[in-house]
């Protein structure tokens, strides 16, 4: 049997970095293949590369055993490839039907084309009203549109990046089922993850890259999560140490607290009531675009919210700005790391003065005091072992796992005695998350507040004492995290959002 | 790079501007040399040199001011309107006190010409904050609404009442007390001068030093980690627009009450607008733009004795300073990426 895609000796390379050395991969008609590696391994770039976003600077690729060397993503779209990318390229404003035409190269006319996307919804059990504002959707019915448009191509290989990062475990299943049943009629998928027991329950066989070079095949099915993870990361991983310190007094509260939504399609927060203790760490998960940002800027200051809604240690914090409440003992990190977090083109010492200027005494009367941010910046790089050739880089120049280490590391070594995260780990690889993860730990363990909002449940059920979700912008009860089951959990953040009627 | 592109952008303009002269059948050679050389160093250069000061000052200090909005991603296009209510302001303060003599009536001036630029900025900004209107489009069209005023200020409420039914107001220069008048004799320097260099080192020092002038770069690199950072965004398109309005309303009256000495129909010559080239020129930095403001005034005094002694017309002299624009953004983008003929790809 003829191999569906043959890749030998794949080689590209950046400016400073082979992102990709003599990759060679073979995928199967039909065959559910794993791409597994930590973030910069090179995963991206070799299916960039299988999509014609990029050209290898050397090697071959083969389709169906003939000459394969996609010019763009049209030419490989036309081959029979299809992708699912992890960030969705959607426009809020349109219908289903609207986007997906966009995607087409030839698209049919209105009408018929819903009739399509319904009849290809329901054939995958895919549920997706043609007619639907794309801004109304959630995160996993989002990604069904993007699935749609591919499945509309009947593609003979799929690729999908991390397509479950966004969805709750029934999401997820309900996803699997669908990639199951395709498999089954011959369609061959290339799935990237590095969630490795989704890996073990999906695929046929792995291909493990690190630093850009294949150092392993496995069968999934027979190889235990902690042998590919070694296999990943290069060397055994040391679990954060977590110690049951005593809770103390509560530090935050909120008391009812809504949120009329910032934008068109942005989510609001409904009627959330909370309250933190020393000492404790909180977890509060959910699938992307229920309500994380907005909770995250009505905690931090940047919206502002009701009076007699946001307490820190009794008194309402409420009407103040996001300075007022760092010098107050608030102190918060976005996810979006450039652009929010820091200023992409500031040098690391402009963007240590950017939040700790209060706290850190690095200013007087208005006046900056360059040389303490310089210095403190340099504590942040030390600490943290965040890698740079110094603090006159730009912000930009650092790779997302160190820029995401100093962030983190400039609120920590402010000693906040609330420290509210979001997505502290998102798109770092494994040995710093790892790190970060340790650093919330003891904050905790010292005596401050931590809220994590991720939605790596893993990860929030590794650290976290209690456990909330959010859902449509409200938080579920709090309970705590030890013995909460999957089910459990996904019932918090809200079920399979409409999945129930899934023809499945 | 970002300091090249100023100086390549200088010399293409050279280029480019000589080849215009020759088209329209000058020496082009010399026509370059008239305008950069003559003003400096010619035989005329004792009259010139001063000129020099009289017309960067007020093209510094109102660059000065728009680069402070600029760099913060706030466009005052409406410098021009700010400028000529500026100077409104300060003659009025002024012609209400004719002819008395008294030392306080300069400072009254200065407070009133100031003041009357800010608030004049003031609307663009209020507008902004509070409705979201877009400052480009209202800062500039008030500057035709300050036109509108300036004409019916010269042929109504300023009119000299002894100036014979000509249009215009009295001349402030021979009011002593409201004269700006050259701080040193024959040198150019009028308080205006004095008044741009302290914007320049004002400026720096805000820029580098300051929490706000710090607030305004991290708005301008990142909107949304100012906010973060605890910037109040209303706030600060306020600010940048007031100061840069104050700064353009004292450039207008310290042009009325010295170099211009009159309120007439034409009085503004177009400051506000090229102080936008200089800011650009000058990379919106304090230095920068004091060295971008000389090289623009050369311009203008080198066109001025083209016109008169190689007979160029006006307008060439206008594109040839509008080119200085164009080769200075064009550069920029060329600094930043790279054009590629051919089939463009689709990602």
């Amino acid at each position: 049997m003829t191999a569906l895609l043959d890749l030998s000796g794949v080689t590209k390379a950046y400016p400073g970095v082979v992102a990709n050395d003599h990759v060679s991969l073979t995928i199967q008609p039909g065959e559910v293949h794993a791409l597994l590696g930590e973030n910069g391994a090179g995963k991206s770039t070799l299916v960039k590369m299988i999509y014609g976003l990029v050209k290898p600077d050397a090697g071959q690729m083969s389709l169906n055993g003939a000459g394969y060397a996609p010019a763009d993503p049209r030419a490989a779209r036309a081959a029979g490839i299809g992708m699912v990318f992890q960030h969705f390229s959607l426009f809020d404003a349109l219908t289903v039907a609207e986007n997906i035409a966009l995607g087409m190269e030839n698209a049919p006319p209105m009408r018929q084309l819903a009739a399509q996307i319904k009849a290809v919804s329901e054939t995958y059990g895919l549920p997706l009203a043609p007619h639907r504002l794309v801004g109304d959707l959630s995160a996993g019915e989002r990604q069904r549109v993007e699935i749609i448009r591919c499945l509309l191509q009947e593609p003979k290989l799929l690729i999908m990046d991390e397509p479950t990062s966004v969805l709750t475990p029934q999401e997820v299943d309900i996803l699997f089922k669908t990639l199951r049943k395709l498999s089954a009629e011959g369609t061959a998928i290339l799935y990237i993850s590095h969630k490795l027991e989704e890996i073990r329950s999906l695929c046929d066989a792995a291909t493990i890259l690190r630093l850009g070079k294949v150092v392993g095949h496995c069968i999934p099915r027979d190889t235990s999560a902690a042998d590919m993870a070694e296999m990943m990361v290069g060397s055994a991983l040391k679990p954060p140490q977590k110690a049951a310190g005593p809770v103390g007094d509560v530090l935050l509260e909120l008391r009812g607290l809504s949120l009329p939504p910032a934008s068109a399609f942005g989510m609001p927060l409904r009627d959330i009531s909370v309250s933190v203790r020393a000492g404790e760490v909180l977890g509060i998960g959910g699938v992307a675009g229920n309500g994380q940002d907005e909770l995250l800027s009505a905690l931090s200051g940047e919206a502002q919210v009701p009076a007699a809604t946001v307490f820190l240690k009794g008194a309402d914090v409420g009407r103040l700005g996001p300075n007022a409440r760092r010098a107050a003992g608030l102190l918060t990190a976005p996810e979006e790391r450039l652009g929010h977090a820091a200023a992409p083109d500031m040098s690391l010492t402009e963007n240590a003065m950017l939040t700790g200027a209060a706290r850190q005494g690095l200013e007087r009367n208005g006046l900056l005091n360059w040389g303490a941010a310089r210095s403190f910046a340099n504590q942040i790089i030390a600490d943290f072992d965040v890698r740079t050739p110094g603090p006159g880089n730009a912000a930009r120049s650092l790779s997302g796992g160190n820029l995401q280490k100093f962030v983190i590391g400039r609120e920590i070594l402010q000693r906040p005695e609330v420290l509210v995260v979001n997505q502290p780990t998102w798109g770092v690889d494994a040995s710093a998350a790892a790190a970060i993860r340790q650093a919330l730990l003891d904050l905790a363990e010292h005596g401050a507040a931590v809220i994590v909002i991720s939605q790596d449940l893993d990860e929030l059920m590794e650290i976290s004492d209690n456990f909330a979700a959010l859902n449509e912008g409200r938080l579920s009860a709090v309970r705590p995290a030890a013995g909460l089951t999957v089910a459990e959990i996904g019932q918090m953040m809200g079920g399979a959002h409409g999945m129930e009627v899934a023809h499945v | 790079m970002a300091l090249a592109t100023p100086v390549l952008a200088v010399l293409a303009t050279m280029v480019f501007g000589g080849l215009l002269f020759a088209v329209l059948g000058k020496d082009p050679l010399q026509s370059i040399l008239t305008i950069f050389w003559q003003p400096l160093f010619g035989e005329f250069a004792f009259y010139y040199r001063p000129q020099l000061l009289v017309k960067g000052a007020p093209l510094v200090l109102i660059a000065m001011g728009l680069a402070l909005g600029f760099r913060a991603g706030i466009w005052n296009i409406g410098a021009e309107g700010q400028y000529i209510i500026g100077a409104i302001c300060g003659a009025a303060a002024a012609l209400a006190f004719y002819p008395l003599e008294a030392w306080w009536i300069f400072p009254l001036m200065v407070i009133c010409g100031g003041l009357g630029g800010f608030l004049w900025a003031m609307i663009p900004g209020l507008l902004k904050v509070k409705f979201g209107t877009n400052e480009i489009l209202v800062s500039l069209m008030l500057v035709y609404v300050a036109e509108q005023l300036l004409s019916s200020m010269s042929l109504g409420l300023l009119k000299n009442p002894e100036g014979y039914g000509f249009p215009g107001s009295r001349n402030l220069q021979q009011y002593a007390s409201a004269h700006n008048a050259e701080i040193i004799a024959g040198s150019g320097m009028h308080w205006g001068v004095l008044a741009a260099l302290i914007a320049v080192i004002f400026a720096y020092v805000l820029l580098t030093r300051h929490r706000l002038g710090f607030a305004i770069r991290v708005t301008g690199e990142a909107p949304r980690a100012a906010k973060f950072g605890g910037v109040n965004p209303a706030r600060l398109v306020l600010f940048c627009l007031g100061a840069s309005g104050m700064l353009a309303g004292l450039a207008g009256m310290f042009e009325v009450a010295g170099p211009a000495g009159q309120i007439t129909i034409d009085f503004n010559v177009g400051y506000g607008f090229t102080a936008i080239i200089v800011a650009f020129l000058g990379r919106l930095h304090p230095i920068g733009i004091l060295l971008a403001g000389a090289l623009m005034a050369l311009t203008y005094i080198g066109g001025d004795i083209a016109q008169s002694q190689l007979g160029l017309p006006a307008a060439a002299i206008q594109v040839f300073q509008g080119m200085l624009l164009f080769f200075l953004l064009a550069l920029d983008v060329l600094t930043n990426y790279r054009l590629r003929f051919g089939a463009a790809e689709v990602a």
